[in-house]
């Protein structure tokens, strides 16, 4: 299907107003390739964009492109990409109860909220980009996009048992990463002190 | 009546209303009088609050003019 001048303005108004959208969620995946990954999607999404049939959807439509290209990226790249080893204990970790046993702001009256305000912006963004991509992706797209698990099914072309598996690893991931995060950076000296 | 440990393991699941009925009714019914978990619970909302407050960046505006120029790149049909 060959692209109209129409068509090339209609996809130039979307694209403009997903950029921002686009590259919030680029950080989120392949992190400092996040600029090269909207690039990859606005070039294949410019090619395809003839194929899409229901206008409304195209925000949604980007994104999957986008998803799909930092996919292709993260597989280029590492073994980021892969599952990480059986880890049986990383089921019943509670990151609720790590806070409470090791109580790192005696002073506090709301440890557990302490906790998380010790976090800024990058430190969230540096904890996910250490999950495996396969885990980071469904976190990111339901939880913080706002994606139901039916939808990043589609978007990552995956089965929904497989989708909600990963997101359930991913959640139990990051909960335990955000600890060891904190103790590796030093967050729980700052939050004693101040 | 389930234990605190497989009360955890379906916490998040939970949360999403995605347990099924049977799995739902064993989770409450171990709330119903098990304090910890219910912390646990509170937290698990304000974990999900947590990823959802991160969730917005500021885009520079220096990778936004760029981005912009790309699409204006795009070749134009002929």
């Amino acid at each position: 299907m060959s692209m109209g001048v129409e068509d090339a303005d209609r996809f130039r108004s979307l694209a403009t107003a997903e950029l921002p959208r686009l590259y919030s969620v680029a950080r989120r995946l392949v992190g400092a390739e996040a600029e090269d990954a909207v690039q990859d999607c606005l070039l294949k999404a410019f090619r395809a964009f003839p194929t899409l049939e229901n206008p409304g959807a195209g925000p949604a439509w980007l994104l999957a492109v986008l998803v799909n290209c930092c996919r292709d990226r993260g597989r280029r790249n590492s073994r980021r990409m892969e599952d990480s080893t059986e880890d049986e204990d990383l089921d019943r970790f509670s990151l609720y109860r790590k806070i409470a046993l090791e109580d790192p702001f005696p002073y506090s009256d709301s440890l557990h909220l302490d906790f998380l305000a010790q976090f800024s912006r990058e430190d969230v963004r540096a904890v996910l980009l250490s999950l495996p991509l396969l885990h980071r992706a469904p976190l990111v797209l339901v939880h913080m996009e706002g994606f139901s698990t039916k939808e990043v099914a589609t978007m990552l072309d995956a089965p929904l048992g497989t989708v909600l598996a990963r997101l359930h690893r991913g959640r139990k991931l990051f909960e335990r990463r955000l600890w060891e995060y904190a103790e590796e950076h030093g967050l729980l000296r700052r939050g004693a002190v101040g | 009546m389930i234990s605190c440990s497989d009360a955890v393991r379906q916490l998040w699941e939970y949360l999403d209303g995605a347990v099924a009925e049977a799995d739902r009714a064993r989770i409450e019914e171990h709330l119903a009088f098990c304090r910890r978990c219910c912390g646990e619970v509170e937290f698990g909302h304000e974990l999900r609050r947590f990823l959802t407050d991160h969730a917005d960046d500021d885009v520079p505006d220096e990778v936004l003019r760029r981005l912009r120029s790309t699409l204006d790149q795009l070749e134009e049909p002929r």
